[in-house]
C-alpha cells in the first residue's frame, strides 16, 4: 500500500478547528492507517484506489467531511478559456495518443506544498499510471511557457535541458545516461520517434513519459501552474487529471481549462457522474434501518452529494472518485459516513450446520497415532531448494518444478517429496537429545498438465540404534491402527536410501512409497552422527482421493 | 533428623569420609562414577553445604618453538652481537650470516642503541652485558617449570615474542567435607537385589533429587492452532472445502476482479510456476463474462494467456470463488484453510509460505453487521475480546473492513483478518446472485499471539528445543 507523509500542524490548518488527537483518532476511519509517527510528522498508508489521499490536501478534504466541518462534494470550478491550446499531431497516435491538461492560477506554493505535489505525482505514476505506462504527469510553471502547445513526436537528436540537469542533452542521451531514461525508456523504445510537447516558440516543455524540461520546474515563487497528463487511454488520463485538478483547487488555485484538440483528443469535461441506488439495498447490505435523509447526510460526510428520489438515493459523484463503479461502492460510502465504529456487530441466525472434511479428519487421526508412537510433528514449506531436495540426497532432479524470480534462495522449487526436508530438520538438531523422531504430512507436486498435487506422509527416526525393522514396525502399526491397512515390503532401491536396505511399500498390490535406512552419504553430508531410518508414502489414492 | 541423599551423593560422602581431601579425578576413581555424575554430585552437595570446594590454579611454563630455537642457538640479538664481535661488517654479509633472524635482531639492537650503521656498514656501539630474557631462557631450557619460579620481568620480555613461551594453566579443585558433612552418618549400603527379595520395608530414596528430562511426542504447535480454528469454524456452522495450492491466474486473480496489470500480479509479489500454463482454466461462458467485466471496468486489453499462467495461490479466496461459481448456492457457510504463498523476503514477520483461513456466508439477507458479528464471535473463541473494525480496501470486496485486535504483550493494536462483501463485478459474471460475506487472514499471526512468538520463522524451523519446550495450553 502506498504511504504519504503529512504533518499534523498542516492538516490542522487545512481542516480547521480540529485537534491533533482528533485527527489521529479519525484517520483510520477514513481507511487511512497510521504507519508511524514522529512528533508532528505522520506517515499514513492509503488504499491504491484513493489517489486523492496522496496529499495532505486530499486527506484534509476527507477529514473535513467525516468531522462534519465541510460536507458534500467538491465541485470543480473551471473557467473556460481559449488561451491555453494543446494541439495533438497525428504522428503521436501510434506511440502515446492521449494528452489532457489544466491551468491552475494564483495559488501559493511553499516548499511543503511542492513536496506534497511531487509525492502525489510519484505515487500516481507508480499506481494508477502503472509505472508511467498508462499515464504520466508533468507539472509546470505556467509563466515559463508560451501557448499554444504542440503534442507531437520528435527524433532522438532533439536537445533540451531536462529536469535535474544543468546542460543540454539529446533524447538519446537522456534515454541512455539518466536514471529516468534508463527506468522508463522501454516505454518509448518501440519507435524511432518519441513523444514531445513543444510550446509556441518551439521550446521543449516535456518529453513524456520520461522527463520535463528544467525550465518549467516549480519553485516557491511559482504562482501559476500548468499540468499535463499523457497516456494510452482518454479516460485514464482524465481520471488522473481530475485528482490533480481537485487537489489544486482545494490548495487555493483557480482552475482554467486547457483547450485540447487533434486526433481523438478533446478538452476534458471533468463532470460529476450520476448514480442511483435503492434505499432498501443500502439498509439491507449494512444491516441498518437508516432514514433516507440520514443516508444523504452520511454520503455528504463522505463528500458525495446525494438527494432522495422516491425509493432511491441519487448521487452525484465527483470525477476524482473514479473508484466508484456502482451501487456497492455507494453502500461503502454510506458506511464510512455513518462511521464504522458505530456499526454494532451482530450474529445472524442460521440453520446451516457445519461439517468436517473427511480428509482433514483422517490426517488428524494419523497425527494422533504417530504421536502415540512417539513421533513429533514437523512442518516444512512446500517451497524448498534444489540443495535440500536433490543435492544432498543425490536424487534425480529432472522433473523439477521451479518458481520464477524467488526473493529467497531457500525457496525456489516445489517439493516432490517430504523426506529430504525431514532429514534437513534432523541436521539442525544434532545438539538436541536423541532419539529424535519426526513425521510430517503435506502436499507434494508433480508435472501433469499442468500440476498434480498429492498428500504425502513421511517419517524419520534418528538415534544410535535406529534400524530398518523399527521403521517398518512403525509404518505397519500406524496404517493398521488408523486405517486398518496391511502392508508388504519388497526389495527396491532409491538414491535417498542405503543400497540393500531399501524397500518399496505395497498396500493392496499397489506401491505407495519407500522405506529404508537413509544413505550414509546423505547422513555424513549433513553431519548427523547417528543412523537415520525413514519412509514416505502417498496418502492420496490410499485413504482419500 | 536424617537427610535423604541421592546415590551419587552418598558415594561421594563415603569416599570423603575415608579420605578427607580429594580432587574430582580421585573421586571418580574411587566411586566409579562418571565425571559428569561427579560434577553434578559436587554441585548438589556444595549447595546443601555438605562439602567445601577449594579452587586453585597451577600454572607451568615451557619454551615454544622459537624459544627452543633461541635456547639452542642464542637469541637473535645475541647472535648479531656475536657476529659483530669480530669487527665491522657489511649489511649484506650480515644478512646472509644471520638469515631469518636478521630483521628482528637489527630492530632490537638499533632500538637499544647497541649498534650503529653507517654507509652499509654495521658496527657495535654499546653492547649490553646481559640481554633481558636470556637468563630465564637458559633456566627453562628443555624443562617445564612453575610460573611462580620465573622472574616476572624476564617472563614478560620472553612472552611478548611469538611462540617463545607456552603457558599451561591447570585448575584444581579440592573437595573436603564441611562440619555438617562430617556429622553425616550414612547407613551401610545394602544390595538392591537383596532388598527386593527379602525386605518388606524398602529403604528410603531421595525423592527431592533432580531427575532426567523426558520429552513427549506431540503435534506441531502451529498445527494445533490450525486444528483449533478448524474446530471453531465447524462449531459456528461452517463446512470445510479443499483445493489445490497451484492455481491458474484466472481463479487466483481474474475471477476476483484483479486487473492483469495490477502490481499484485507481478513476479515480485507472486510466485509464477516456470513455464507452466493451464489449458483448461474455466468454462467458455465464465471466461467470456469475467473478461468483459475487466474490459468494461478497468479499460485494458484482457489477455487469456495471462490468465492461463499457473501461480502458487496468494490467498484461499480462489478456492472460495471457484466453489461458489460451480455450485451457485442460495445459502451457504463454507471455509477453507491452508497454505498460501507470497514472493517476499523472509524475515521475522514475513514468510514466503504461510497458512490462511477464509470463510464465506452466502444468503439473501446477510449483512455487513453479520460479517462483523461472525468475526467478533470467532475472536472471542480464540480468546481475543478487544477488537475494533477499520475500513480498508481489497480489489474484490466492497465494503471492505479489517479487524484490529489489541495485543496485550506488545501493548498495541495489530491488524488481523480482512473482510468484505464480494463486489458485484466479481459475483455477477460468475452467476452468483446472492450477497457473499467473506473474510480471512493469516493463521501464523494468531499462533504468534498465542505462543508469544516475535519471529514467525520459528514455526518452520522444526527446532526440537522449541518444539519440546513450548507449552500446549497458552
Amino acid at each position: 500500500m502506498p504511504v504519504v507523509e503529512v504533518s499534523y500542524s498542516r492538516l490542522q490548518k487545512l481542516v480547521g478547528k480540529v485537534s491533533k488527537k482528533q485527527i489521529a483518532e479519525i484517520l483510520p476511519f477514513l481507511g487511512l492507517d497510521i504507519e508511524s509517527e514522529n512528533k508532528d510528522l505522520v506517515r499514513v498508508e492509503y488504499s491504491p484506489n484513493r489517489p486523492d489521499y496522496s496529499t495532505d490536501f486530499g486527506i484534509a478534504m476527507g477529514l473535513q467531511g467525516l468531522l462534519g466541518i465541510k460536507t458534500g462534494s467538491i465541485k470543480l470550478k473551471i473557467k473556460k478559456s481559449n488561451d491555453y491550446g494543446i494541439n495533438v499531431k497525428q504522428n503521436v497516435s501510434r506511440i502515446r495518443p492521449y494528452v489532457t491538461g489544466i491551468i491552475a492560477k494564483n495559488g501559493r506554493l511553499d516548499d511543503k506544498t511542492i513536496k506534497q505535489l511531487m509525492a502525489m505525482q510519484e505515487d500516481m505514476h507508480f499506481g494508477l499510471g502503472r509505472k508511467r505506462k498508462k499515464s504520466s504527469i508533468g507539472i509546470h510553471d505556467l509563466d515559463k511557457i508560451s501557448f499554444p502547445l504542440i503534442y507531437s513526436t520528435t527524433d532522438r537528436e532533439t536537445k533540451f535541458i531536462p529536469l535535474n540537469s544543468d546542460k543540454e542533452l539529446s533524447i538519446s542521451q537522456i534515454l541512455e545516461s539518466t536514471d529516468v531514461g534508463k527506468n522508463y525508456g522501454h516505454l518509448v523504445n518501440n519507435s524511432p520517434q518519441t513523444p514531445i510537447i513543444l510550446d509556441s516558440s518551439g521550446t521543449v516543455v516535456s518529453f513524456p513519459p520520461i522527463v520535463n524540461a528544467a525550465i518549467t520546474t516549480l519553485t516557491p515563487k511559482t504562482k501559476n501552474i500548468f499540468v499535463e497528463v499523457t497516456g494510452l487511454n482518454k479516460d485514464d488520463v482524465e481520471d488522473v487529471l481530475s485528482v490533480i485538478a481537485t487537489t489544486l483547487q482545494f490548495a487555493g488555485f483557480s482552475l482554467v481549462s486547457a483547450k485540447i484538440s487533434g486526433g481523438k483528443n478533446s478538452t476534458p469535461k471533468l463532470e460529476n457522474k450520476k448514480l442511483e441506488i435503492s434505499i432498501k439495498t443500502i439498509n439491507q447490505i449494512l444491516g441498518l434501518n437508516l432514514s433516507p435523509s440520514k443516508i444523504v447526510s452520511c454520503l455528504k460526510k463522505s463528500r458525495i452529494d446525494a438527494t432522495i428520489k422516491g425509493k432511491n438515493i441519487s448521487c452525484s459523484i465527483p470525477p476524482y472518485r473514479f473508484d466508484i463503479f456502482g451501487g456497492m461502492d455507494i453502500v461503502e460510502e454510506v458506511a464510512l459516513g455513518y462511521g464504522i465504529q458505530n456499526l454494532e456487530p451482530v450474529l445472524s441466525p442460521s440453520k446451516i450446520l457445519g461439517n468436517k472434511n473427511s480428509r482433514s479428519e483422517k490426517l488428524k487421526a494419523l497425527s494422533l497415532t504417530m504421536v502415540g508412537l512417539g513421533y513429533t510433528e514437523a512442518l516444512n514449506s512446500s517451497l524448498t531448494s534444489t540443495q535440500i531436495l536433490y543435492g544432498l540426497t543425490n536424487r534425480d532432479s529432472q522433473k523439477i518444478i521451479s518458481v520464477l524470480d524467488s526473493k529467497s534462495q531457500e525457496h525456489t522449487i516445489l517439493r516432490d517429496m517430504i523426506l529430504p526436508g525431514l532429514i534437513e530438520n534432523l541436521s539442525r538438531n544434532i545438539h538436541e537429545p536423541y532419539p529424535q523422531k519426526l513425521f510430517e504430512t503435506g502436499t507434494v507436486f508433480f508435472h501433469n498438465n499442468p500440476i498434480d498435487e498429492k498428500i504425502s506422509f513421511a517419517c524419520v527416526s534418528a538415534h544410535k540404534d535406529s534400524n530398518f525393522s523399527e521403521m517398518k514396525s512403525i509404518l505397519q502399526s500406524v496404517l493398521k491402527t488408523t486405517f486398518n491397512l496391511h502392508l508388504e515390503t519388497k526389495t527396491s532401491s532409491d538414491p535417498i536410501f542405503e543400497k540393500g536396505r531399501t524397500a518399496s511399500v505395497i498396500v493392496n498390490d499397489k506401491t505407495i512409497g519407500l522405506i529404508g535406512e537413509i544413505n550414509s552419504k546423505t547422513i555424513n553430508a549433513y553431519k548427523i552422527r547417528v543412523p537415520v531410518v525413514g519412509f514416505e508414502i502417498q496418502l492420496s489414492g490410499l485413504i482419500f482421493d | 533428623m536424617s537427610q535423604v541423599f541421592h546415590d551419587i551423593e552418598k558415594k561421594i560422602i563415603r569416599a570423603l569420609q575415608e579420605k578427607p581431601k580429594q580432587t574430582p579425578t580421585e573421586l571418580e576413581n574411587i566411586t566409579n562414577l562418571s565425571s559428569d555424575q561427579i560434577r553434578r554430585g559436587i554441585e548438589w552437595l556444595r549447595l546443601k553445604d555438605i562439602i567445601h570446594v577449594k579452587e586453585t590454579t597451577d600454572s607451568t611454563i615451557q619454551l615454544g618453538k622459537n624459544g627452543l630455537e633461541s635456547f639452542n642457538h642464542g637469541l637473535p640479538e645475541r647472535r648479531l652481537i656475536n657476529a659483530l664481535q669480530t669487527g665491522t661488517k657489511k649489511l649484506k654479509d650480515l644478512q646472509k650470516e644471520l638469515g631469518s633472524v636478521f630483521g628482528p635482531a637489527m630492530g632490537l639492537a638499533k632500538k637499544n642503541n647497541w649498534i650503529e650503521t653507517k654507509n652499509d656498514e654495521v658496527f657495535l656501539k654499546n653492547p649490553p652485558e646481559k640481554i633481558p630474557g636470556e637468563t630465564l631462557l637458559n633456566k627453562i631450557g628443555e624443562n617445564t617449570i612453575k610460573s611462580e619460579d620465573a622472574d616476572k620481568n624476564e617472563l614478560y620480555v620472553l612472552s611478548k615474542r611469538p611462540d617463545f613461551i607456552l603457558e599451561n594453566v591447570i585448575k584444581n579443585k579440592e573437595i573436603s567435607l564441611s562440619k555438617k558433612g562430617h556429622e553425616i552418618k550414612l547407613p551401610v549400603p545394602v544390595s538392591t537385589t537383596l532388598t527386593l527379595k527379602y525386605s518388606i520395608k524398602k529403604p528410603p530414596i531421595d525423592v527431592e533429587a533432580k531427575t532426567p528430562k523426558v520429552f513427549p511426542a506431540r503435534t506441531h504447535p502451529l498445527q494445533d492452532t490450525i486444528d483449533e480454528i478448524r474446530e471453531i469454524f465447524v462449531t459456528l456452522g461452517f463446512t470445510e472445502i479443499l483445493g489445490n495450492l497451484s492455481q491458474s491466474s484466472f481463479w487466483n486473480f481474474d475471477a476476483l476482479f484483479t486487473p492483469q496489470d495490477h502490481p499484485a500480479r507481478e513476479m515480485q509479489d507472486t510466485f509464477f510456476l516456470d513455464g507452466i500454463s493451464s489449458k483448461k482454466i474455466a468454462s467458455a461462458d465464465q471466461i467470456k463474462k469475467v473478461s468483459e467485466s475487466h474490459k468494461k471496468n478497468w479499460r485494458y486489453y484482457w489477455d487469456i494467456n495471462e490468465s492461463r499462467k499457473m501461480v502458487l495461490r496468494t490467498h484461499t479466496t480462489c478456492l472460495t470463488i471457484k466453489h461458489l461459481a460451480e455450485n451457485k448456492p442460495d445459502e451457504a457457510k463454507i471455509f477453507s484453510l491452508g497454505r498460501v504463498f507470497r514472493n517476499e523476503k523472509v524475515s521475522y514477520k514475513h514468510l514466503v509460505e504461510f497458512n490462511q483461513v477464509e470463510g464465506v456466508v452466502v444468503g439473501k439477507d446477510v449483512t455487513l453487521r453479520n460479517l462483523m458479528g461472525i468475526q467478533k464471535e470467532f475472536y472471542k473463541r480464540i480468546g481475543i475480546t478487544k477488537i475494533k473494525f477499520w475500513p480498508t480496501f481489497f480489489p474484490y470486496t466492497e465494503p471492505s473492513l479489517q479487524t484490529m485486535v489489541y495485543n496485550d504483550r506488545l501493548e498495541k493494536w495489530v491488524e488481523l483478518f480482512g473482510m468484505g462483501i464480494f463486489r458485484p463485478e466479481v459475483t455477477k459474471p460468475l452467476g452468483i446472485t446472492k450477497p457473499v460475506l467473506a473474510w480471512g487472514g493469516g493463521i501464523e499471526r494468531i499462533a504468534m499471539l498465542k505462543y508469544g512468538l516475535d519471529d514467525v520463522r520459528e514455526f518452520y524451523n522444526n527446532n526440537l528445543g522449541w518444539l519440546r519446550s513450548v507449552t500446549k495450553c497458552q
